[in-house]
């Protein structure tokens, strides 16, 4: 039999109710070391990191407030700009519309006087080698006359001022019959 | 030393064979001591309280040796318990600001006793610490301790004893009687009450343990074959609701410390 249960036969256990003195002090020693290691040492520590997380925490959530609004604060920007940046190209538009529109005016009006002036300057030309032909031509039909008027009546005209006279009657009278057969061919039409 | 002394009962007994089944009773708590240290005989259960002090260090020495603000599973785990014991108990009764004082003691005590009464279903050792009243009774007396002191600490002589005797005037003729009666209640029933609670419900729960397990081995032939497996089937059980009583015995002891600290350091009214 166990030595135990020899023990309880012969009616020698101790009552369970009485602890012994060596199990107390190892329970109270035991229990010591315990509650040193933990309170002095490790529970600290964890406290202080448990601190540190919750600082963490707290300064992550304060960093993306903070992070949040810079970002509604530029989108709001960016929007301001946006907008902005439209209507610059709106008015920058409408501005190049107009420029190109008075240009064309302005060229238009360019392109029309110097129509005007090649025109006058044609005008004045053909005017001018009108008069220089006619006058030539005068003055070729005077001597023609002339020649032939000398020839033809012998005698020579040799006062020119008076064979220009003569001349010049002579042709302002057939200027005038000329003009006159001109309005009359006028009217008839 | 042999198999035989090693286990709580005979092996070599089994119904029908002419033995008588061997109860389990005060022997299973008594052991042989295993060595000598310097005079001091050790015994199991002294080895499993040296073995607790090792595991608790251990555990938070591991956990939160390196405490990191970003925390590994272990450190969540120790956390977790960590908490538990500072909100879920000292931070309830005592409140943040008072309570925080006490929270290291209440840690150490709730684990120190709850892997004391854990040995009860740890393969080889199965045998609750707690259930030996000495280990119990060294934890209530301290927590005894700490009550008296913080008592006539916060209150002086004359106003803690008052407070321990729930001395009030208002209680008119039966004033001697409360007091006589509250002082017994307090001073002397209550760290018995406390260790005994804790020490009751671990020694009986190992009882039970043992109970099945002797009579699953012992009803094993014949047909008692079918009822060892029918207490085998029991000792599982037990088992499991042994795992759950250790927690809660735990628990329950550290509250009861918690309120008594509570209680001296409340205002007397």
């Amino acid at each position: 039999m166990n030595p135990l249960a020899v023990l309880a036969s012969e009616g020698e256990l101790e009552n369970p109710l009485l602890p012994p003195l060596p199990e107390l002090v190892i329970g109270l020693i035991a229990f010591a070391i315990v509650f040193i290691f933990l309170g002095k040492k490790l529970l600290p520590k964890i406290n202080q990191t448990l601190d540190e997380r919750r600082e963490a925490i707290e300064g992550g959530m304060e960093k993306a407030e903070a992070a949040q609004a810079e970002a509604q604060q530029v989108l709001e920007d960016y929007r301001a700009q946006l907008a902005d940046a439209r209507h610059e190209a709106a008015r920058m538009r409408q501005e190049a519309q107009e420029q190109g529109a008075s240009m064309i005016a302005e060229m238009r009006s360019e392109g029309e006087r110097q129509r005007e002036e090649i025109i006058a300057a044609g005008h004045a030309q053909i005017e001018a080698d009108r008069k220089a032909a006619s006058a030539s031509l005068r003055q070729d039909v005077g001597k023609l006359a002339g020649d032939l008027a000398g020839r033809i009546v012998g005698e020579s005209l040799a006062d020119a001022a008076r064979q220009s006279r003569t001349i010049d009657r002579f042709l302002d009278d057939l200027e005038a019959k000329a003009a006159a057969g001109a309005t009359k061919a006028e009217a008839n039409r | 030393m042999s198999a035989n002394e090693m286990l709580a009962f005979e092996t070599n007994c089994h119904i029908f064979d002419g033995c008588g089944f061997p109860a389990p009773g005060l022997n299973s708590f008594l052991f042989e001591p295993l060595f000598t240290v310097g005079g001091i005989e050790f015994n199991k259960p002294m080895l499993l309280a040296v073995l607790t002090t090792v595991i608790v260090i251990g555990f938070f020495w591991a956990a939160f040796g390196r405490a990191k603000v970003v925390p590994g599973k272990l450190q969540m785990v120790g956390e977790a318990g960590y908490d538990f014991v500072r909100r879920g108990i000292v931070y309830d009764s005592l409140g943040k600001k008072e309570g925080e004082k006490y929270v290291p003691f209440m840690v150490s005590l709730f684990f120190f006793v709850w892997i004391m009464n854990l040995w009860s279903i740890i393969p080889v050792a199965q045998f609750p610490v707690t259930s030996i009243i000495a280990f119990p009774a060294a934890l209530a007396l301290i927590v005894y301790v700490l009550w008296m002191y913080l008592t006539f600490k916060k209150h002086g002589f004359v106003g803690g004893l008052k407070n321990i005797t729930g001395y009030d005037k208002s209680l008119g003729p039966i004033l001697p009687l409360a007091v006589v009666l509250e002082f017994f209640s307090n001073v002397i029933i209550r760290p018995f009450t406390h260790a005994v609670r804790l020490f009751a419900n671990m020694f009986a729960g190992h009882l039970l343990i043992l109970m099945f397990t002797i009579a699953s081995w012992y009803l094993l032939n014949g047909i008692g074959i079918a009822y060892a497996g029918v207490s085998f089937v029991m000792t599982v059980v037990m088992t499991a609701f042994e795992l759950f009583i250790q927690a809660v015995q735990a628990y329950v002891f550290v509250l009861l410390a918690t309120n008594y600290v509570q209680g001296a350091l409340a205002e007397h009214h």
